[in-house]
């Protein structure tokens, strides 16, 4: 058994002896009722030591198959991007890693200064004005945008484009039935949120409007033509990816009112979908309905520069019942390698990673659409992802397909139906870290699988017959 | 205090135009003009820095001197539970076959990950007393928003929406109120009884049938183990309603008492409290909750299922969510994905490490040291200067009150908080619980040692020794840290939240 205390016998008796017990167990015996004690070892297994925990944990690693162990072109709300060895390095530093909220800024400088920082790079990126500390993750931040606009208007009706991923809207769903608002959902047309669907879904009990960019299907949508028909009163909410923000046209200048998103992707790991960070930015006009932490700049009484958390009057533990939202958490660790991404990519890193997924996208897709009973979905701009039909015969599936391609060592994306999308086909994600030549691969092995996956699906069916 | 004092710019006024780390592979394709339409490309890219690697290195680096932290020095934070980070959970956690897992990887391909999380569900679920988990919420007011969640889809399953109002007591943690009137019901207040537990009096009056919930946190935020709790068990079932556990001071009782046993339905775990996951300045969290059979069926998506192999075949682990058949009365999602996996792993690894009489172990010791803590105190007189706020014992944490050494020797709770930052401690929580004049909880947790406490509890008396001489040192306190008392007043009243570039 591994242990990380430090009591001897000669400190527990000088302990006892100063608190005048006779034994710990009396300090458990004179507070809790024996009936509500436990009374027999908890059923788990025996500590171990630390040499054989890492063993236990390495060999279920090894069970796993990691983006590290496939060329990996799965995506979907998380990407295999590259994580720049310097995030690492400052992530592992226990400075970082070991303290919690700044709750007594004049030792926190530090973190307070890494949130304002982060600030910064979020409104910069969104093009919206005031940005928060962080909240847990994309889906649920896309649903406190949502709560956002219930304190905003109080209107009892979402309206909702079926191009959010499918966790943001069932997450959505979740809190609003909480709340209560009624979720109503806008089909896609063309790979798009369907223009006149979505006009004719706008009344005056709308507060809030949500959309994707681009949307689960990888499509670049029309945002601007998109919240130019909300209800006048109602909150424009769309959740963007923030990695194509170089060289698309920022939410700030489309008519969003909050921006919301999935971190991940900014210099964090894929760890199986968390921890992560979602970030939040808004117009002026919501900054103090904002959920979560946010840090300003102030001055010290020797009249030094400083960073506080600061517009505390929104939250729980100052306003309880009343607060903006229950957040108490920013995800501090993820957002600060999120700005130290950021940095690190630089200004016309950003817009050269962008430029560079943006062809190596179109190159995959046009390359992929080539094969026999493969096409493109829809016929969309993409910037990093994409969705393609699969045309299998009667009886080929896709997870047939996938689990060709896998055995070949290629994950070629995730079913279609995962997403609950009731069509045959994938979804592929490109990040800088799948080359030319892993597209080349993902191709042929591609190809080869669809082409076995049609006859053999017959021939399963005529064995099994 | 020994943090770097230099004043640091911020990484958006270092570096020079031109500068940059980042250096962009080739496309490896031929470039295609065009495959944006003009309105919807970006004019201006984001005005992001312009640093080298050195440049950014030496940054965040210098800035993260000017953090205290776990790792150099005690941190006794009352409800945060700042206990030893074992680097053994870092190390495990970056293995690629966790840290390089993609979340929808199929689920036959990520059978390790799958069943870590189910070994991981099955020892909460023992340490709560309750059979069922989900894991998915991100941190405790996730875990709380779920359980006032499957509340209300509890009540309105068996007909009984009109059960609206929860009751919490003046001792909870402001994330209880908050999260009640997320989930769109009502909060109702449930006074203290002279020993600092539930007036069982005010809550018989307040509970009845529009009563969906009582939430507790047992110890509470006191330090209090409430002795009543099979009695506020009883009185809050026979209304009907459910009794939710708030987790955060779980770190007293594992091994010891299990909320299950005393009657609650529901139970929020903080995995970065009691199960020791970094904090990482405010976050990542994680707030699993485990569940009794009857709020079971309304369970977020995913559930891990284990399907026991034929024969000798090893056991397997599915997925279910909404799309393959997940439970039709689920609640739904709180998040995407699973929840925070690499918090999981961490969590795992402590279970694993400490095993059943680990985990006990460490209860023992967290609340053998805030005794010795408070004892140590009271021998060096300070408890006459601040009085314990409720009973004579503590369990894991416990609460003095500064109201006489305000009164007497004119130094606030906060100007003793700021004067044991010179003193190179972290203060404990202060101005919480609310109901407690000049509050503060004080949690040393069972990893530190006995010297660390009885250099901390000298401190204490030493400053408040300095105070009666003297008040305006601790007034005007702390002296040697990066930065002085900031005027947070004012930073509210002209918010500048981003940098003007």
């Amino acid at each position: 058994m591994s242990t990380y205390t430090s009591v001897t016998d000669q400190d527990l008796r000088a302990m006892l002896e100063t608190i005048g017990v006779s034994s710990v167990q009396e300090l458990f015996d004179r507070q809790i009722p024996a009936s509500v004690r436990l009374g027999r070892p908890l059923e788990l297994p025996a500590g171990m030591a630390e040499q054989d925990v890492y063993t236990h944990l390495r060999e279920l690693a090894a069970r796993n198959v990691s983006a590290e162990d496939e060329i990996s072109f799965l995506g979907a709300g998380m990407y295999d991007h590259y994580v720049p060895a310097v995030i690492d390095m400052l992530m592992e530093r226990s400075e970082f890693l070991t303290p919690y909220t700044p709750y007594q800024p004049e030792v926190s400088q530090g973190n307070l200064q890494v949130m304002f920082e982060y600030q910064t790079a979020i409104s910069e990126l969104t093009a919206l004005p005031v940005s928060n500390a962080s909240v847990y993750e994309g889906p649920s931040a896309l649903a406190s945008a949502g709560y956002l606009a219930r304190l905003a208007n109080g209107r009892p009706r979402f309206v909702a484009s079926a191009g959010l991923h499918p966790h943001a809207l069932e997450t959505l769903r979740t809190y609003a039935a909480g709340f209560g608002a009624e979720v109503v959902e806008v089909p896609l047309r063309d790979g798009v949120t369907d223009p006149d669907a979505w006009a004719a879904a706008m009344s005056d009990d709308v507060g809030a409007i949500f959309l994707q960019q681009p949307n689960v299907l990888g499509a670049v949508e029309d945002v601007a033509a998109l919240t130019a028909v909300k209800p006048e009163g109602s909150v424009a909410i769309a959740a963007y990816d923030p990695i194509p923000l170089g060289i698309l046209v920022p939410p700030g200048e489309c008519g969003v009112d909050v921006c919301v998103g999935e971190g991940q992707t900014l210099g964090n790991r894929l760890d199986f979908g968390g921890p992560s960070f979602g970030f939040f930015a808004a117009t002026e006009e919501h900054l103090r309905r904002m959920p979560g932490r946010i840090a300003g700049e102030t001055v010290d009484t020797d009249g030094r520069r400083g960073f506080v958390l600061t517009l505390q009057t929104r939250e729980q533990h100052i306003r309880r019942e009343k607060a903006t939202s229950n957040i108490c958490t920013a995800q501090a660790l993820n957002a600060l390698a999120g700005v130290v991404y950021l940095s690190w990519l630089g200004r016309q890193g950003i817009v050269e990673l962008g430029e560079l997924l943006l062809q190596r996208t179109h190159y995959a897709r046009e390359t992929l659409g080539a094969i026999d009973g493969v096409e493109p979905l829809h016929a969309q701009p993409v910037v990093r992802e994409f969705a393609l039909r699969l045309e299998l015969g009667e009886h080929g599936t896709v997870e047939g397909v996938v689990d060709r391609c896998v055995a070949a060592g290629v994950n070629p994306g995730l079913p279609l139906e995962r997403l609950g999308i009731d069509e045959p086909g994938l979804l592929v994600a490109i990040t800088e870290r799948r080359s030319r030549a892993d597209i080349d691969r993902l191709a042929a092995v591609l190809a080869d699988a669809v082409a076995a996956e049609s006859s053999a699906g017959a021939a399963r069916e005529v064995v099994g017959a | 205090m020994s943090l770097a004092p230099d004043p640091t710019l911020t990484i958006f006024e270092a570096g020079s135009p031109g500068r940059r780390a980042f250096v962009a592979p080739g496309t490896g394709v031929d470039h295609v003009d065009g495959l944006l339409p003009e309105r919807f490309r970006r004019a201006q890219g984001p005005r992001l820095p312009e640093v080298s690697e050195p440049e950014l290195v030496r940054h965040y680096v210098r800035l993260s001197k000017r953090n205290f932290d776990l790792d150099s020095g005690f941190y006794p934070l009352g409800s945060c539970t700042m206990k030893h980070n074992p680097r053994l959970h870092e190390r495990v956690a970056a293995l690629p076959g966790h840290a390089k897992l993609h979340p929808l990887q199929n689920p036959a391909r990520a059978q390790g990950a799958l069943e870590l999380m189910w070994n991981l569900e099955r020892a909460l679920g023992e340490v709560a007393g309750l059979p069922h988990v989900s894991l998915q919420p991100s941190a405790g007011s996730h875990g709380e928003l779920a359980g006032v969640l499957l509340t209300k889809a509890y009540h309105a399953d068996r007909g009984e929406s009109h059960r609206t109002k929860v009751l919490t007591p003046d001792t909870a943690h402001g994330t209880n109120p908050a999260t009640v009137t997320m989930a769109g019901m009502e909060v109702v207040k449930v006074a203290t009884n002279a020993d600092g537990g539930v007036d069982l009096d005010d809550l018989r009056a307040k509970a009845g049938d529009d009563t969906a919930c009582l939430m507790l946190t047992n110890p509470n935020t006191l330090g209090i183990f409430d002795t009543n709790i099979e009695e506020i068990a009883a009185i809050v079932h026979r209304a009907g309603a459910t009794l939710y556990y708030d987790g955060a001071n779980l770190n007293a009782v594992m091994g010891e008492s299990r909320p299950g046993d005393m009657g609650f339905d529901i139970v929020h775990f903080n995995l970065h409290k009691s199960f020791t996951q970094p904090h990482g300045g405010g976050g990542p969290g994680s707030g699993p909750i485990a569940v009794s059979d009857r709020i079971e069926p309304y369970l977020m998506h995913p559930r891990i299922v284990r399907r026991d192999g034929d024969g000798d075949a090893p056991a397997r682990f599915e997925l279910l969510d909404e799309t393959n058949n997940g439970h039709s009365k689920s609640i739904g999602r709180l998040r995407g994905f699973h929840g925070n996996y690499g918090c999981f792993v961490r969590a795992y690894a402590y279970i694993c490490s400490l095993g059943a009489e680990g985990l006990r172990d460490a209860s023992e010791v967290a609340v053998l040291n805030a005794n010795y803590l408070l004892a140590r105190l009271r021998k060096l007189g300070v408890l006459e200067q601040m009085p314990l706020a409720f009973g004579d014992l503590c369990m894991h944490e416990f609460v003095l009150s500064g109201a006489p050494m305000k009164r007497d020797l004119q130094i606030k709770t906060l100007d003793l908080a700021k004067r044991l930052l010179d003193h190179g401690y972290h203060p404990p929580t202060v101005y919480f619980p609310l109901l407690v004049d000049e509050a503060l909880l004080v949690e040393p947790t069972e990893t530190e040692t006995k010297e660390t406490l009885d250099g901390f509890a000298d401190a204490i008396a030493e400053i408040l020794a300095e105070a009666a001489d003297d008040p305006t040192i601790a007034q005007n306190a702390p002296y040697t840290t990066p930065v002085r008392r900031l005027d947070e007043a004012g930073a509210a009243k002209r918010p500048v939240i981003r940098q003007p570039l």
